[in-house]
């Protein structure tokens, strides 16, 4: 064999090893999804948007209170979240250096590291034991200091990405360093922080783990925010470990449901992202 | 502007001009100006008086000190952590570095050497600095607009997209609206740093003329790398070497008989 046969003959090896292997990532995703697809929209029916769940023995029924509660939770969460990191992200960026920063970052990245059933332990701790039962803003409280870390961490990567000339640009006009970062680096990245802020988001929605002794859960209508709530996930949860073939059914369709909207935001914070950096 | 000097290095009579020049305020001077990045002295002990309306150029190799003495005459060298300046520089004999800083760069306007418009619209790029300033009401900020595109020579060009991104335009337009910008807030003096080191040489062209018109109004000092380009535009040109500067004159001076042999050397090219 020659040289060149013999190049050519790895190269063809390699190429289809690592073929193989992308086929094999990409179909595992595939088949979760069309598994999940599949079960969950044959179990999708109106009732289920509409309807509060059924008691056990009773057919039918929905979960319109969890879909609303999920969407509750996440509200509280964004209104923790959002802010939080986003001014700490802007401190990070724009304002910060020395010591205190570093030690910031690290201790967001740890914070991003930590399980989230140990955040729901610290939701439990600082409003549920304190108030003295079950609701949704607990829930709301475990998530929202779940997003922290991320919602902090891509606004300060977005804000590093402007071009220190713009800084200059504006500051060259008589433009204090406060409103030099308010009215022209924020605004130059506000596309891809407000994408990442989408990301962070759907990635807290699907979380189960803390808001299993926050939100708790509720077979009916939460009123306001101090009362359980029911959520997607945990509603999931419940339903998943039950003996009743019809609650699986549901908990194939609430999982569907649930996926179909963290694609949705996905793919609208994609879109906002790619219109960003076309722009650019 | 009390006081009428004359600048340090007495310039001869006016050689080969058509208009008779009368004579100039000094606009700016530095007495004894080093800068530090850190432990390094990137500028040391330059004394310089600009004039008023008048172009001055500052030539010298890449590293000279130039840009870095640009750049410290709006104090935008302060953003640079561990910088430190030493010296003295004066705004119609009021010291600088004692100066609000807002009110400084409200004077003194600075274009870069890359075109940096914010990704904004073209109407919210000039009007930034006027509404930043809080110069103008929502009237008559259109006519500044206006007004700032024209001296820029860019109006022509972009008054049926005025809320059309800026980002859409060509280089040399981006940079035109940048001096447009500058403009906008009615600075007394210019600062542009190697403004057309990124431009072709039409939109270069351009600017020169630009900057020709422009000294009427107010005081400009120009980095340039292109010594055709600070022999072209300049009234006095100044020359940097290693944080020093060397040699400071009329450009005709300057550019056909220099006083020190670095000049000379660098002007036709034996190093640099």
């Amino acid at each position: 064999m020659t040289r060149g046969q013999w190049r050519k003959g790895v190269n063809a090896a390699m190429l289809s090893l690592t073929g193989l292997c992308t086929i094999l990532v990409a179909s595992v995703l595939f088949v979760i999804l069309a598994y999940l697809a599949w079960n969950g929209g044959r179990s999708l029916n109106w009732d289920f948007f509409t309807k509060l769940p059924a008691p056990v023995g009773e057919s039918g029924g929905g979960m319109v209170n969890a879909i609303v509660g999920s969407g509750k939770l996440l509200a509280v969460a964004v209104l923790i979240g959002v802010p939080t990191g986003f001014l700490g992200g802007v401190y990070l960026a724009e304002f910060g250096h020395g010591w205190f920063p570093y030690l910031v970052r690290y201790a967001t990245d740890l914070l991003n590291g930590v399980p989230s059933i140990v955040m729901g332990i610290f939701a439990y701790a600082m409003v549920v034991h304190r108030m003295g039962h079950f609701s949704t803003v607990a829930g709301g409280v475990a998530l929202g200091v779940m997003m922290i870390p991320i919602a902090l961490r891509t606004t300060e990567e977005f804000l590093h990405g402007v071009p220190g000339s713009l800084r200059e640009g504006a500051m060259a006009l008589g433009a204090s360093k406060s409103r030099t970062v308010f009215t022209v680096v924020v605004p130059a990245a506000l596309d891809g922080i407000v994408s990442g802020m989408m990301l962070d988001l759907a990635r807290v929605a699907g979380e189960t783990a803390p808001l299993l002794f926050t939100a708790l859960g509720n077979p009916f209508w939460s009123k306001g925010w101090l009362e359980p709530t029911a959520s997607l996930p945990v509603m999931i949860y419940t339903y998943a470990i039950s003996p009743y073939e019809d609650w699986h059914r549901q908990a194939w369709a609430a999982g569907f449901v649930l996926l179909s909207l963290v694609l949705a935001v996905n793919v609208a914070a994609r879109l906002i992202l790619s219109r960003a950096t076309s722009h650019r | 502007m009390t006081s009428v000097t004359t600048p340090m290095f007495t310039p001869a009579p006016p050689t080969g001009e058509s208009k008779p020049r009368e004579h100039s305020e000094v606009k700016l001077r530095t007495e004894d100006l080093s800068f530090y990045y850190g432990s390094f002295k990137a500028l040391h002990g330059v004394t310089l008086e600009i004039l008023e309306r008048r172009i001055t150029a500052l030539i010298g190799p890449s590293g000279c000190g130039k840009s870095t003495f640009l750049r410290a005459l709006n104090r935008i060298s302060e953003s640079i952590r561990n910088s430190r300046i030493e010296g003295r520089i004066t705004l119609d004999d009021a010291d600088v570095l004692k100066m609000d800083v807002t009110a400084l760069r409200r004077r003194v306007g600075m274009v870069f050497q890359r075109p940096n418009p914010f990704p904004k619209s073209i109407f919210d790029n000039v009007a930034y600095g006027v509404r930043v300033n809080g110069l103008a009401d929502q009237r008559s900020l259109k006519e500044v607009v206006e007004r700032s595109l024209h001296r820029a020579a860019l109006w022509d060009e972009v008054k049926d997209k005025l809320h059309d991104s800026a980002l859409a335009l060509s280089g040399g337009q981006q940079q035109r609206l940048c001096i447009a910008r500058a403009l906008a807030i009615d600075p007394e003096v210019l600062l542009l740093d190697e403004p057309c080191s990124a431009l072709d040489p039409i939109a270069t062209a351009k600017i020169e003329d630009l900057l020709f018109n422009l000294k009427d109004q107010c005081t400009i000092v120009i980095v340039t790398h292109n010594m055709q380009q600070a022999a072209r535009v300049a009234d006095f040109t100044g020359f940097f070497l290693m944080g020093k500067l060397i040699e400071f004159d009329r450009t005709e001076i300057m550019f056909k008989k220099p006083s020190k042999k670095e000049t000379e050397d660098y002007i036709t090219g034996r190093f640099g």
